[in-house]
């Protein structure tokens, strides 16, 4: 952590706009310069321009670390939250931060999230169980069984996958990587007894086949997991009909 | 249930017909105690779910290290154990029967969860895996340290909120996310819901019901270095505060021990639990001074005195203000699979990897022990004591039943949160089957709320709250922190009113309605302020040191004069008080070392 502190950089900071206030409905660039210090994140210095610079520079913010995925943005051009981006390591003196691709521009930095919830109740993303569990105690799950969900279920729900997708760029109504990777989180639970449930909006032309493995969703994920896989393994389960 | 009488619908002055919502239950909040109570009460009723952030953005999600439980799982375990722990941990001001209460379901509510599909990390049997946390001990505190905090790697927090989420979708309940609640409709102690500001498309909408419920989180974010999230401004007691009702015990305030340096961030106490070492400028595990027996795992304001001091002495690393968390002896694999998060917020925030090195932390404002006064079925006391108000719940962070007392052990946040929003869902339903109507709506129900939206609309000051609120927080992390004393804690109670005069002569930049941050930065802060003002009177009032409540100048615990609950209203501009004794059945207060 040498240098947390002392080390200053002037950064501008190029936004990408859009609201009534401003230029109508057009989006337009605006610059603004922040003095940062080595360990300020994106959000640190969004929040200072909101707060001593610019109170109409809009964008979402809560948890402020890397969990809730509110602040999930293009900052030079990758998906990131910018929350757990530190400006020091983006490594130029002019960032770029525009509204996540895909989604519809309410203002600002702030994008319409509703497709993420609504894509994600097609999957039905709950633990379906026929069997009831035992009185007084826990369903039992082996190590193994249970670190299959390992990647799966650290979603954070921040929409940097969907949003980096061509195929939801061209189908609006195509599920998305955010939502297959919850479909395969209760799929590959020993736990669930609902495989035929979760699948039945999968296998649909706005469903998997539309995914042609590109991997964008891979990059943009802020928590490192891997949806393009968990697509993988989904289509592989359907193609082997265990589920028919 | 009973259908709405169509006579009740009535004119809410301001507000159009299509922004009034019916719903027989309406819950501000979307964390594990709001979302935990709309999953039960979702199985018999019509439930709505009104919050500030889309659902899994709640700060519940942000928990790390476990949910406490005497489940037994690892090794012997007794929920009268975990009560004493409990009452031990609360510096003996939690309320005994509510304790019991907690410790006695705790089981149920692990499991219940683990029914409702959360992936827990597993025993080699296949069990809810437990691990160690501090204060939690063996034998009525003669043992060492018991495995009783349930969890998912470090990720504990994130995994309930999920799963409630998904299982509120399951059984239809309606969310309003981005609805920013302005103020409680009580008349005549009769609740009959609440006034909200539609944050993406602007207007005051009235949520009304039957039964209104709270579970609207902490308020930590008061101080500067704070664990929690920039959402957790205190909106629920602020709200009853306003409301003409009391707020209890707000002098205290958890620090948590191990912040993450310059931020704040929560670094688990798990880290700890899993046998991380605390260090000093000196090298040397300092805790040996302060917790001969228990070291690392003493209680937090054990701990976080213990830091605090250790850095007002000069022995912080460089003699800078943080000291060091050590994890490497415990190898790359068990931090890896057990601590994972932790290394990746410290790499990704401090560039630190905590395999090779040690994790730069300090105390950060963290849990709100103090809140909403409410019964053991989380209903909404609107006297303190024994009167509740007709169709008014509170569970979680923001209320203050009272389990914690003066200081909150680890992962018994989790629980009472998940523990007491199951109660008051269930306190919810069986208040429903009594067939209430909708009460009618007052004309000026909005009225208030209207007032204040137009106001920061129109405001044409000279402030900005950017720079209201950095004061704000800094002085309260000067004067009201881990040490406090009556000097400063009087100039910080001074400076606060000027700083309210201040924020009466704001102006915001941004004057459109849609999504307007600058506003909701405004109304935020303007119950910030409430919330400060309550907790300075009461840290001033309180002349004792107990559990997170430390006073430099009253240094000892006096249960002759302080063993009692704060009842604090704001009356004609004033902070006035009222107390009210302590329940104790089982454990009498006792001298608390460890």
């Amino acid at each position: 952590m040498a240098g947390y502190e002392t080390e200053k950089k002037t950064i501008t900071f190029r936004i990408q706009r859009y609201n009534t206030g401003g230029k109508g409905h057009e989006r337009y660039w605006q610059e603004y310069t922040v003095e940062a210090v080595k360990g300020q994140s994106v959000l640190d210095c969004l929040n200072e321009i909101r707060w001593s610079q610019d109170g109409s520079l809009t964008f979402r913010r809560s948890c402020r670390s890397g969990i809730c995925g509110s602040c999930a943005m293009t900052i030079n051009s990758v998906n990131r939250l910018a929350c757990e981006t530190q400006v020091m390591t983006l490594g130029t003196d002019t960032i770029t931060v525009q509204p996540l691709r895909g989604f519809r521009v309410i203002k600002d930095l702030a994008v319409d999230i509703d497709p993420i919830a609504e894509k994600l109740l097609a999957v039905k993303p709950y633990l379906i169980t026929k069997t009831p569990p035992p009185s007084d105690q826990e369903r039992l799950q082996s190590q193994a069984d249970r670190a299959k969900l390992d990647g799966l279920y650290e979603c954070i729900l921040c929409g940097s996958c969907t949003s980096s997708c061509p195929s939801f760029w061209a189908d609006e109504e195509y599920l998305g990587p955010h939502a297959f990777l919850k479909a395969y989180r209760f799929i590959a639970d020993s736990r669930d007894e609902g495989a035929r449930e979760h699948f039945e909006a999968l296998d649909d032309k706005h469903g998997l086949w539309r995914c042609h493995t590109i991997f964008n969703c891979v990059e943009a994920c802020p928590k490192s997991l891997n949806p393009t896989k968990a697509i993988a393994a989904l289509k592989r389960e359907l193609v082997k009909g265990r589920i028919g | 249930m009973a259908t709405l009488d169509p006579e009740t619908i009535h004119d809410v002055e301001g507000v159009p017909v299509h922004s009034i919502h019916r719903h027989d239950v309406v819950i501000v909040g979307a964390g594990l105690a709001a979302m935990r109570a709309a999953v039960e009460a979702s199985k018999d009723c019509d439930v709505a779910v009104v919050s500030k952030v889309f659902p899994t953005r709640s700060h519940s999600g942000a928990a790390q290290g476990g949910i406490a439980a005497a489940l037994a799982n690892e090794e012997e375990d007794h929920w009268e154990w975990h009560m004493f722990d409990t009452v031990k941990g609360s510096d003996y001001l939690g309320d005994q029967d509510a304790i019991e209460i907690l410790v006695k379901e705790a089981p149920v509510v692990v499991r219940e969860y683990e029914h409702m599909g959360a992936p827990f990390s597993r025993t080699a049997d296949g069990r809810i895996a437990q691990r160690m946390f501090g204060g939690h001990t063996k034998n009525f505190g003669k043992g060492g340290a018991i495995l009783r905090a349930c969890y998912a790697a470090d990720r504990t927090g994130h995994v309930l909120l999920h799963t409630l989420y998904e299982n509120c979708i399951k059984n239809g309940v309606r969310f309003y996310p981005e609805f920013y609640a302005l103020g409680l409709i009580v008349r005549d102690n009769v609740c009959h819901g609440v006034v909200a500001w539609d944050v993406v498309n602007g207007g005051v909408h009235v949520f009304h019901a039957k039964a209104t419920m709270f579970g609207t989180g902490g308020h930590a974010r008061v101080f500067r270095i704070a664990s929690i999230s920039l959402s957790s401004t205190g909106d629920g007691p602020s709200m009853v505060m306003r409301a003409g009702l009391p707020l209890e015990d707000m002098e205290f305030l958890q620090f948590h021990p191990t912040g993450l340096y310059i931020h704040g961030i929560l670094v688990s106490e798990a880290a700890r639990g899993e046998g991380g070492y605390l260090i000093n400028d000196a090298g040397e595990r300092f805790m040996k001074k302060y917790a001969p027996e228990k070291m690392e795992l003493a209680p937090r304001d054990v701990t976080s005195r213990a830091i605090q001091t250790e850095i007002d002495q000069g022995r912080g690393i460089g003699g800078k203000d943080f000291v060091h968390l050590d994890l490497r002896h415990l190898g790359k694999e068990k931090i890896m699979t057990l601590l994972p998060q932790i290394h990746e917020l410290a790499w990704k925030f401090i560039h630190v990897d905590c395999v090779k090195d040690p994790i730069p932390i300090q105390p950060t404002a963290h849990y709100s022990m103090g809140g909403i006064p409410t019964d053991n079925d989380c209903r909404v006391l609107g006297d303190g004591k024994s009167k509740p108000v007709v169709g008014f719940y509170a569970a979680g962070e923001c209320a203050c039943v009272s389990v914690h007392g003066a200081n909150r052990l680890g992962t018994n946040s989790l629980l009472e949160a998940s523990l007491f929003g199951r109660r008051a869902g269930k306190a919810i339903v069986r208040f429903l089957r009594e067939e209430p109507v909708f009460p009618e709506l007052p004309v000026d129900a909005a009225k208030a709320a209207i007032a204040e939206i137009d106001s920061i609309l129109a405001s044409a000051g000279s402030e900005k709250t950017g720079a209201i609120r950095a004061e704000m927080q800094n002085r309260m992390t000067a004067d009201c922190a881990v040490f406090r004393n009556a000097t400063s804690l009087r100039k910080l109670a001074e400076d606060m009113k000027a700083l309210r005069e201040r924020y009466n002569r704001i102006r915001i930049d941004d004057k459109s309605r849609e999504f307007n941050m600058d506003l909701i930065d405004a109304l935020e802060l303007g119950r910030m302020l409430d919330i400060v003002e309550v907790m300075v009177a009461g840290a001033i009032a309180r002349e004792e040191s107990r559990g997170a409540h430390s006073r430099t100048d009253f240094s000892k615990r006096d249960d002759a004069k302080w063993l009692k609950h704060t009842l604090a209203w704001k009356k004609d501009g004033k902070i006035t008080f009222d107390y009210r004794p302590v329940v104790i059945t089982r454990f009498q207060p006792k001298e608390r070392t460890y």
